[in-house]
């Protein structure tokens, strides 16, 4: 491919790629993403492919790694959608691809068993944008998501891809911050920083050598839609990248990736050898005198690396450790060069705010918050996924509307938001507005947009704990407040979830979580007491229970609890007795059942097998 | 460790290859470890002493590295490894009773690995596949929906 120098030519370019598309054919989307190919997506492909070579059809079967962000139910997964009827099946097994060829898509019929099912009032709904999961959606982060091919430059030109950077090298780079500043765009990774200041800022220090950086090491437990935007539209994060760096100035990008990612980093790199090849990245980019390259930079695993400071050292080739706060990236950053970093869905959102200008973008969401949000829906609810909606949207829509519900039919107790750094909102504020000072003002935080749900059985100490346990790990151990503060509230969640709280020891922690806020040298050191402070403040009377009453009302802490079988719901079918490892369950075939509670380890096997529900745990 | 495994002799060409694809400049230090550790299954030191010498940094500086950094591993693993992941969506859905039965079924601690060298059993950070929760990546191939009483079905195919 000869590179692309003039605006005139990308245009032609992108005329010729529409004229070449068999637009009439019906298209078969197979989702490969992480889930779908868990779950035989790959089989499924190779069944269609075989199947239409067999009926000779003139069939456009997209498959490949079309569509590897969530689409949204993974758990059902393989999705197939059909286009244009826009039908979508689920869990699709190779065995039903002749059927689907035959009466889908030669046919007009739509196959019932395959389509989405409502969990409540068993509705089936056969097209994909009408069931509830993806109908009360905004896309604009996850607009390609689903329908291009990551590994084709051509289909995102085909969805208006490098237009926004066409239009932005027209513009000068004031014109662009302030667009940026006006689109009301904040950043995606947690802080909530507006972007657009961020940019004006590094662009006003004076310095010949500026960068510009992606923060792709998506570390929050909970969160994978950087992975889905990386995964499956890496275009749109480096369009976005060189956009930024032509306004604030820079030559070089660098692309910071979680090792654990390794498609999102084959696809990235592909996408920066494509977009090389055509000439959106290189000297000269479009026939102007504007000069960007990207590289990617791998990271280590360490949690830490996602805070900025320490994501600078690692891609100098250092241990990832933080540094002050006062030290301004925007002045000293990477090299100690002025640095603009921002997180894959903020760039990922800057060629459609300049393509489509501030007004439309800032037409969504909040008065402070604006946009919408990609949010990762998991936990226990009914639907799981990433589901983009604007900001603003309650709690109680995004898990009762989009989630389905709470899962079983149990009752809703909380939503975790902002990963380690954030907190829990209990139901009693279920409708509080999901935007960025809203959760601050909960107590919990924004975070890179994990919404994890928690149910009846979801005890609230052993979440604090977990996440203390979490953080204890990935301190970088720098700072004393974080070395060795949050090992010792381990200690203290720990004694309580194990029978050995004693009073005061809430006091004791909020005395260490005070510590910590103030006195941590980065910003996870000075988050990492709010899961802890805000299950406290919404959830005290649990804590209370653990320390006085020696009870875990969700009936998790291992040490707090017993099994025993129900004598009512036990059919005496033996399968609890024969898996139990530590042979302490008898009795007769066909009669209830004992367990031996001084042998059991609480492993929690006979309830996993037990077809009855008949094992209880108090 | 397990008492089978043991340090296979280093290639030390293979070492000078990884360590020359790159340029001479400590931005790669990161990226030719961690090309070690998929090359090896852990970073041998050798490796580490090498690599020091071709940057021109002291040894401390990539022993550093190589102790902060979670993706590297200093110590030889199992031919598989088994990562259960301790994600916010796989505690909640029981991914520590899993973890539990992993490491009664084969005798093994997490974070170390069997004795017939088989597996190197460990608990990680998010894998970023929430909607399947609880999820065990056992080398690149996850599993998604485990549950505790079928867990080890997946392991022996590995066996």
């Amino acid at each position: 491919m000869k590179a692309i120098t003039s605006f005139e030519q990308l245009e032609g370019y992108r005329e010729k790629v529409k004229a070449a598309q068999k637009k009439d054919l019906p298209t078969v989307l197979i989702c490969f993403g992480t889930g779908c190919q868990a779950n035989g997506a790959v089989a499924v492909a190779e069944a269609f492919k075989e199947e239409i070579d067999k009926k000779g059809l003139k069939v456009d079967v997209n498959i490949g790694f079309k569509t590897t962000g969530c689409h949204g139910y993974c758990e059902n997964g393989p999705l197939v959608v059909l286009r244009p009827k826009d039908v979508l099946y689920l869990k699709v097994k190779p065995k039903d691809v002749p059927e689907i060829v035959e009466k889908s898509l030669v046919g007009s019929e739509i196959i019932e068993k395959l389509v989405y099912r409502d969990v409540n009032t068993k509705e089936t709904i056969a097209q994909y944008h009408e069931i509830p999961f993806y109908k009360y959606q905004k896309r604009i982060a996850l607009r390609n998501i689903g329908s291009v091919d990551p590994r084709s430059i051509d289909d995102y030109l085909l969805c208006d891809g490098y237009k926004g950077l066409a239009k932005a090298l027209t513009m000068s780079p004031e014109d662009i911050i302030s667009e940026v500043e006006k689109s009301g765009l904040r950043g995606r990774g947690g802080g909530g920083f507006p972007a657009g200041t961020k940019w004006r800022s590094c662009r006003a220090v004076d310095s010949d050598v500026r960068y510009v950086m992606c923060n792709g090491d998506e570390g929050d437990p909970g969160a994978f839609m950087d992975r889905s935007i990386m995964e499956g539209d890496p275009h749109s994060v480096i369009e976005g990248m060189i956009i930024g760096g032509y306004a604030v100035g820079a030559k070089q990008g660098y692309i910071y990736v979680r090792d654990e990612y390794p498609l999102a980093v084959k696809n990235l790199q592909a996408a920066i050898v494509d977009a090389r090849s055509m000439g959106f990245l290189g000297k000269g980019i479009l026939g102007s005198n504007f000069d960007f390259d990207i590289k990617i930079s791998r990271g280590g695993g360490a949690f830490v690396c996602g805070e900025s400071s320490a994501l600078m050292r690692s891609l100098e080739g250092k241990v990832g450790e933080p540094r002050a706060k006062y030290i301004r990236s925007v002045e000293k950053g990477l090299y100690d060069k002025p640095s603009v970093l921002n997180n894959v869905e903020t760039w990922n959102n800057i060629p459609v705010i300049i393509l489509n200008g501030a007004d439309w973008y800032a037409s969504f969401g909040t008065k402070g918050s604006k946009g919408t949000k990609v949010f990762s829906l998991v936990g226990k609810v009914n639907n799981t996924g990433l589901v983009e909606v604007p900001m603003g949207i309650s709690v109680r829509e995004l898990v009762e509307k989009i989630g389905g519900g709470v899962l079983n039919g149990k009752k809703f107790k909380a939503v975790q938001t902002g990963g380690p750094s954030g907190g829990c909102i209990p139901d009693s504020k279920a409708d509080l507005p999901v935007d960025f000072d809203s959760l601050t003002a909960a107590g919990s935080m924004m975070g890179s947009g994990g919404i994890i749900v928690m149910d009846e059985n979801t005890c609230m100490v052993d979440v604090a704990k977990y996440f203390i346990g979490f953080l204890v790990e990935e301190s970088c151990g720098k700072c004393t407040p974080c070395r060795d503060g949050l090992p010792r509230m381990h200690k203290l969640l720990a004694d309580i979830t194990e029978g050995r709280g004693k009073d005061g020891d809430i006091e004791t922690l909020t005395e260490l979580c005070d510590v910590l806020t103030y006195a941590a040298l980065c910003g996870l050191g000075n988050s990492a007491a709010n899961p802890v402070l805000s299950t406290i403040r919404y959830f005290r009377e649990e804590y209370e229970a653990h320390i006085r009453d020696h009870k875990c009302p969700a009936g998790v802490c291992k040490s707090l609890i017993t099994y025993s079988i129900d004598a009512e719901a036990c059919t005496g079918c033996t399968l609890c007795s024969k898996k139990c490892p530590q042979a302490c369950i008898t009795g007769e075939r066909k009669k209830a059942h004992v367990i031996d509670t001084s042998k059991c380890i609480k492993c929690g096997v006979c309830k996993d097998v037990c077809n009855f529900d008949a094992v209880r745990v108090e | 460790m397990g008492a089978n495994v043991q340090k296979k002799k280093i290639d030390v060409k293979r070492i000078d290859k990884i360590i020359k694809s790159y340029d001479k400049s400590e931005e790669s230090l990161l990226a030719i470890l961690q090309d070690f550790q998929r090359a090896f299954q852990y970073v041998p030191e050798e490796g580490m002493r090498r690599l020091a010498r071709y940057m021109d940094v002291p040894e401390s500086k990539i022993y550093a590295m190589g102790t902060f950094y979670k993706a590297l591993s200093l110590k030889p693993r199992g031919k598989h490894t088994c990562k259960v992941c301790m994600g916010t969506a796989c505690h909640l859905k029981g991914a520590g009773q899993i973890l539990e039965t992993i490491e009664r079924e084969l005798k093994v601690k997490r974070n170390s690995t069997t004795e017939d060298g088989l597996f190197t059993v460990e608990s990680v950070n998010c894998v970023g596949a929430c909607a399947m929760a609880p999820v065990v990546v056992v080398d690149e191939d996850y599993s998604g929906h485990v549950r505790q009483s079928k867990v080890m079905d997946i392991l022996d195919k590995y066996k």
